[in-house]
């Protein structure tokens, strides 16, 4: 409610100061804005700019910070008390700390704690009128100095769209700063994570089950720590659904999108699209619950009939599933490549007499081929990136098997499984996610990066 | 000139002779096949389709419709243990309501754990739905037998739809007499009337035994792999050098061996049991128990209701499941029938008891099946039947606000500044690139982000939307990018041209004339965004989203979840009705998403515009 | 180079191509597309081991029947052709005729050279191989070989001939376009503004290779350039606003038409 009452406030002042600002433009030649280089609205903007922006600015930063500061604060008065708690208690009185910090009721709260509400009422109770009284300072002495500037020559309106221009390549940034961000944090936890786990052994070990690395073991047995981080079999279970996927989305995907530019109907062109563009549409928590539930025990209930075992988190009911949600997308793909071959080179090989599908296979596909092959690694980078489909319908355990009726795990379910529930920054155990979410980041990356460049090639070649 | 045309000729036959005209019928069959091939392409991902949306439409459905019981309750102040003051009401002891509504019923149900298994096939979130319409209407207290409605138990819906179990009838074929004896009811019949009970019976022994033995020879596989892998490992341990791995090793042997003993007990014990079963088939005049492996089968005599225990051809031991008069000793065989429960008892949560308690609530008039409004207007729950979609819908609502209003503004501002003003240098290349990258990083790694950044560094809370709208904001900000630039990149230059050479400054130029124009488009790729974020779930499974959340968030900072991810945690519930009502949510789901692409299709059909 | 002198050259070997017989002829040829009709009812006979060639303004037919001869409309949706068109005996719109075999007899060379992106023998190999004309390596070699010597290509590219096609300049282009067409062995060879994209040089190149491939191919051309059509053909057929205003021998349309719209086109009144 409160921030309702502020957010209030702040339009309320910002109007304000563009109606004082506007006014005094019309007012300092005489009523006849005609005169003015900038029209009164830009006077008025001016005014309200240099009134709001820097008092925004501050706001939001502290909002970004407050909680950051306060439980500095808070733990900085606390004292040892406080740093002789393990991390859980700790984490668990700062939070505890915030949620009675409204309530008048504090008997459910231990001794230390209640001691922790007052600190942090205290200090919350002091910003708020700092923030408050540095906010209403800055308005009024932006809102003052932008007024004593208002005169006939002012270039108001080259001010305001200098500063539109601002906010333009600010949020122009705001892709570098999420990809800056990305970058940094999962190089950040990486890196403590490789201070307790030898970085070869988390590549090259063939080992992995962090579940059984409990609380203290990356300070204490280091080298059994290293032997349960070994990522291979969860690269190798990632590769093989991988691999089954494409094995299904690469030839129908391709086939899909041949029949649909080079032989269908308009009138089957117009239905086969959107049917298309629905499967892609569909939310892969969706494709998930079908994998586990109707495709998982499809396969184990035939192979069962047939006498063979088929763990009922199969790779193949996962990577099957993945594959038919990655078909639209390697089909719109590739249906871009194939229809930017020129049509000259189809006329070329018909007039010799060749066949449609000749003409295809034997001209149209290898002069798309880079476009199809970047259109497969994109797919693929998709693939590996995938999450709920394999979380629902994969395994958890890291076999190391080619068998596609086993079970496997992959690179996105364990980030979720060591993820999900509470986390300790400090276990290797959590940061072994973030290991895995790096490595997952630069493979897809790295894919990405060369496709959209063959791609683009590619793309020259035939404009 | 004439070996010129001689040599035409001859050039001619290489075309049309009889080995080109083969070969063109074999190019032909390739053709065709080709062709087949590309149909079928389609063929497999329309078939998908199909089976995914049905699978779905089928199994979710029945989750739309409920089986409500209206039993008259009593609502004194003192059964409720109120004492006179309002605010008590909220505490009041609605359980006991509830039980002795049910109980009152069925008053011959004397046992405990029977007074247990009736009340339980009322939901047991009755008692909150019961309080819920006493504190919604106050002057309700007081009365002694107001009907109200209370949910039924998941498995009496999942009965009561059919679900549960078949079941045919059999009228009865003779006179029956009714035995009293120490050990319980007789029914005795001078024809053989049970035969069919009983044929079904040793039917049932008969697939017992075979499963037993399938039973038996798969157990005998894993004790020779186990075997096998005992040698391999006796084999490998000597020549391990590593202590820890050897530790590790030995373990595992040992494992093993403990598993070679407990398969071999069990083989053995499957042995017997299918001997004494073969002689029991073998011998088909021989009464037999009727076991929960079996059918069930239930004699219906006026009111009463008896379950067969024991069945020869002509007699059947039973128990009284509706009391049956004491005084009725004989039965004529137009008064009675048999009904048979296809599912053994042992392969269903419903039992043969419950579905006659069930049964009699129908007859009673108490049950009203109806549109499933617990579905809509509740949050999650450990009970299927109290479980709602509302609390996530409304977390998916108050998720997507916030992303709508950071990546829209942020989006379309960005879209400009890189199509419009943007100079052609190494710095605005370089967010190209990045934006076209960032729409392919894979969603989780926002998640990543969310979690390291967002919760870890600047300690925002769990589970709360707008950090989840947040993290979907940085997701969905290069698609909405990329769609503004391509309807900004529409606009012809003759517009900018015009509004510059009338002396308007290049924003105004932008503001004015071109961001209108391309609006639709912008909107368009905003709606595609919105839905692809709203379908999303593992960056939010990263943030803490996924919590339980009972009540319905009411603002940006509480706790809550969205829809995917709901259904993602009730996929992983295996109760029946957890299924189904997971299908729901995913019709929910898509139906939300089709209205959103279905504005998107409607906005570009609108307002497209062709320059 | 004068008109009257080229027609002076042509005239000499026009009695011999009156004595050929018809190797392709069109009866009351209509073509529709859509709604609009592009050809109005033409008539017009090829004969053998001539050089034919349809000239006319921009958008008189005159691509429009080339077309028509093999079928290449037919990958048009909306375009419908009605009347008869004879290759030899048969109606090739039958629906007993194949358009794939239809078109491996009457070849194609475009107005733009349109190599396939593969090596230069793959470009002249792939009509012998998709039509199994060849049975070994080395026969496909020679028909490889031979067709571009005819093209007038080999010199240049006998030492290249695993390098792509489309790295050859625009003239060699077209003319590895004729070999490819002419290496499918076809009986009639349709060209439309085959120098349309070229320069001067290349231009005069490809000319006297077509008047070269006279002797063994039927050949029909499309052009704008009416110096082409006097250079190259015995027969000229005059287009306009999709009918066939005058046929005949170049040499007569050119000094002495009949018709006064052909005069008015030949003389740059109308074009």
């Amino acid at each position: 409610m409160q921030g309702w009452f502020f957010v209030i406030i702040l339009v309320l002042t910002a109007c304000a100061l563009f109606y004082i600002g506007r006014s005094r433009a019309v007012a300092t030649v005489g009523g006849d804005p005609t005169v003015l280089h900038s029209k009164p609205g830009f006077h008025g903007a001016f005014v309200m700019i240099c009134g709001m922006v820097p008092a925004v600015l501050l706001f939001f930063t502290w909002l970004l910070f407050s909680r950051y500061l306060t439980s500095a604060y808070v733990t900085a008065q606390l004292g040892a008390d406080f740093a002789n708690l393990a991390t859980i208690e700790q984490n668990a009185l700062i939070r505890n700390m915030r949620s009675f910090a409204d309530r008048t009721d504090l008997s459910a709260l231990s001794q230390l704690e209640a001691e922790a509400v007052e600190h942090y009422r205290a200090f919350v109770g002091r910003a708020a009128l700092i923030l408050q009284i540095v906010i209403g300072v800055l308005v009024v002495a932006g809102g003052w100095f932008a007024m004593r500037a208002i005169h006939q020559e002012l270039r108001a309106r080259q001010f305001v769209e200098k500063t539109v221009m601002s906010v333009l390549i600010a949020a122009s940034g705001v892709a570098i700063l999420t990809t800056l961000g990305i970058v940094l944090s999962l190089i950040f936890e990486s890196v403590n994570f490789f201070q307790k786990v030898n970085f070869l052994d988390f590549l090259f070990g063939t080992h992995w089950s962090p579940q059984s690395a409990f609380e203290g073991v990356g300070e204490e047995a280091t080298d059994r720590n290293s032997e349960v981080f070994g990522a291979i079999p969860v690269f190798a279970g990632t590769l093989l659904i991988t691999a089954i996927a494409i094995l299904v989305a690469a030839p129908i995907g391709l086939m899909s999108a041949i029949y649909l530019s080079d032989y269908a109907s308009p009138k089957v062109r117009a239905t086969a699209k959107p049917i298309m563009e629905i499967l892609a549409g569909i939310p892969t928590v969706v494709y998930g619950f079908f994998a586990a539930l109707t495709v998982a025990p499809f396969f184990r209930n035939t192979g069962e009939a047939i006498g063979i075992s088929v763990s009922s988190e199969s790779a193949l009911a996962a990577g099957l599933v993945m594959g038919i949600m990655i078909i639209p997308f390697v089909s719109s793909l590739s249906d871009d490549v194939i229809n930017s071959v020129p049509q000259s080179l189809r006329d070329g090989s018909a007039g010799l007499g060749a066949t449609k599908s000749e003409t295809i296979r034997r001209v149209i596909l290898p002069a798309a081929l880079p476009g199809i092959v970047s259109a497969l690694m994109l797919a693929i980078s998709r693939a590996i990136g995938e999450t709920m489909i394999v979380v629902m319908a994969a395994g958890l355990s890291a076999n190391m098997t080619v068998n596609p009726l086993e079970a496997v795990t992959t690179v996105t379910v364990q980030i979720v499984t060591l993820l999900v529930g509470d986390q300790e920054f400090d276990s290797a155990k959590t940061l072994a996610a973030f290991a895995l979410g790096l490595v997952l980041f630069c493979v897809t990356l790295l894919l990405n990066v060369i496709a959209l460049r063959v791609i683009k090639k590619y793309r020259e070649q035939y404009d | 000139m004439t070996d010129l045309t001689g040599g035409n000729v001859e050039q001619a036959s290489i075309h049309t002779s009889e080995g080109a005209r083969q070969r063109l019928a074999k190019r032909y069959r390739g053709e065709s096949v080709f062709k087949w091939l590309g149909r079928s392409a389609i063929g497999v991902s329309v078939a998908f389709l199909l089976l995914l949306l049905s699978t779905v439409v089928f199994q979710g459905i029945p989750a739309f419709t409920f089986n409500f019981v209206s039993l008259p309750f009593e609502l004194t102040e003192e059964k409720l243990g109120l004492d006179n003051s309002e605010t008590s009401l909220r505490r009041a002891n609605f359980d006991a309501v509830v039980r002795d509504g049910i109980r009152d019923q069925f008053p011959t149900v004397t046992g405990r754990s029977e007074k247990r298994a009736l009340s339980g096939i009322l939901s047991s979130g009755a008692s909150v739905y019961l309080r819920q319409q006493v504190l919604d209407n106050p002057a309700l207290v007081g009365s002694d037998d107001t009907r109200l409605e209370v949910p039924i138990s998941d498995f009496a819906d999942l009965y009561l739809k059919g679900q549960i179990t078949s079941d045919y009838r059999i009228q009865g074929q003779g006179a029956l007499r009714v035995d009293r004896t120490d050990n319980g009811l007789r029914l005795i019949a001078d024809e053989p009337v049970f035969a069919d009970a009983l044929a079904r019976a040793k039917e049932a022994l008969r697939d017992q035994a075979a499963s037993l033995r399938a039973q038996q020879s798969g157990l005998q596989l894993s004790l020779n792999k186990t075997r096998g892998d005992i040698k391999a490992l006796q084999e490998r341990i000597p020549a391990e050098t590593n202590a820890n791995v050897k530790n590790r090793l030995e373990a595992e042997l040992e494992r093993y061996q403990s598993d070679i003993t407990v398969l071999e007990a069990r083989i053995k014990q499957i042995e017997e049991q299918t001997k004494k079963i073969d002689s029991r088939v073998a011998n088909p005049g021989l009464g037999e128990d009727l076991t929960g492996e079996m059918m069930s089968v239930l004699v219906y005599i006026d009111d009463a209701v008896l379950k067969a225990q024991k069945v020869t051809n002509t007699t059947a031991n039973v128990e009284e499941f509706m009391p049956i008069d004491a005084d009725v000793t004989n039965v004529a065989a137009d008064q009675w029938y048999i009904r048979v429960l296809e599912v053994p008892e042992s392969n269903r949560k419903f039992t043969d008891q419950e579905i006659v308690w069930t049964d009699e609530l129908v007859e009673r008039g108490y049950v009203r099946s109806g549109l499933n409004t617990i579905f809509f207007t509740r949050g999650a729950s450990r009970e299927p039947e109290m479980a709602g979609v509302l609390g996530a819908a409304v977390g998916s609502a108050l998720t997507l606000i916030v992303t709508l209003l950071l990546s829209f503004p942020l989006g379309v501002a960005a879209a400009i500044y890189l199509e419009e003003f943007a100079p052609k240098n190494r710095w605005t290349t370089l967010i190209e690139v990045n934006i076209n990258n960032l729409a392919a990083v894979p969603s989780i790694v926002f998640g990543l982000l969310g979690l390291a950044v967002f919760l870890n560094y600047f300690e925002l809370d769990r589970s709360a939307p707008y950090v989840g709208g947040m993290v979907l904001a940085l997701m969905t900000l290069p698609t909405i990018i990329i769609a503004s630039r391509a309807a900004l990149r529409a606009v012809p230059p003759s517009i900018r041209e015009a509004a510059l050479g009338i002396g308007a400054s290049r924003l105004q130029t932008v503001v004015h004339h071109v961001l209108p124009l391309a609006m639709p488009g912008i909107l368009t790729g905003t709606i595609i965004g919105m839905a692809q974020a709203l379908g999303e779930t593992a960056p939010l499974l990263m943030i803490g989203m996924v919590a339980f959340v009972v009540d319905i968030p009411m603002g940006f900072s509480d706790p809550a979840t969205v829809l995917p991810v709901q259904i993602f945690m009730w996929a992983d519930f295996p109760e029946p009705a957890f299924q189904q009502r997971t299908s729901a949510a995913i019709m929910v789901l898509l139906g939300f998403l089709i209205t959103m692409n279905a504005l998107a299709v409607v906005l570009r059909k609108r307002f497209e515009r062709r320059w | 180079m004068s008109v009257e002198a080229n027609l002076a050259a042509t005239a000499a070997k026009a009695p011999a191509a009156n004595a050929s017989k018809v190797k392709m002829s069109g009866n009351g040829v209509n073509v529709f597309y859509g709604e609009k009709q592009a050809l109005f009812d033409v008539d017009l006979n090829i004969y053998e081991n001539q050089v034919i060639s349809l000239i006319g303004p921009s958008g008189c037919g005159k691509s429009t029947f080339l077309r028509c001869l093999n079928r290449m409309n037919d990958t048009i949706d909306v375009c419908k052709v009605t009347g008869k068109i004879v290759l030899d005996e048969d109606d090739i719109y039958d629906k007993n005729i194949d358009v794939v075999e239809l078109r491996a007899r009457v070849g194609m060379v475009f107005q733009k050279p349109n190599p396939f992106p593969k090596s230069i023998y793959e470009n002249v190999a792939y009509g012998p191989r998709i039509h199994g004309m060849t049975r070994t390596k080395d026969e496909l070699d020679d028909l490889v070989t031979s067709s571009l010597r005819r093209a007038g290509l080999w010199e240049e590219v006998k030492d290249r001939l695993d390098q792509p096609g489309t790295g050859l300049s625009g003239g060699q282009q077209q003319r590895l376009c004729i070999a490819r067409a002419i290496a499918t062995q076809p009986e009639v060879l349709l060209m439309d503004e085959p120098c349309s994209a070229l320069d001067p040089i290349a231009t005069a190149i490809i000319e006297e290779l077509i008047d070269e491939l006279r002797a063994n191919f039927t050949i029909v051309i499309v052009t704008h350039s009416m110096q082409q059509a006097a250079r190259v053909s015995q027969k000229t057929a005059f287009f306009h606003l999709g009918k066939l205003i005058e046929e005949g021998p170049t040499d007569q349309i050119f000094t002495n038409p009949i018709n006064k719209k052909t005069q008015d086109y030949i003389t740059g009144r109308i074009g």
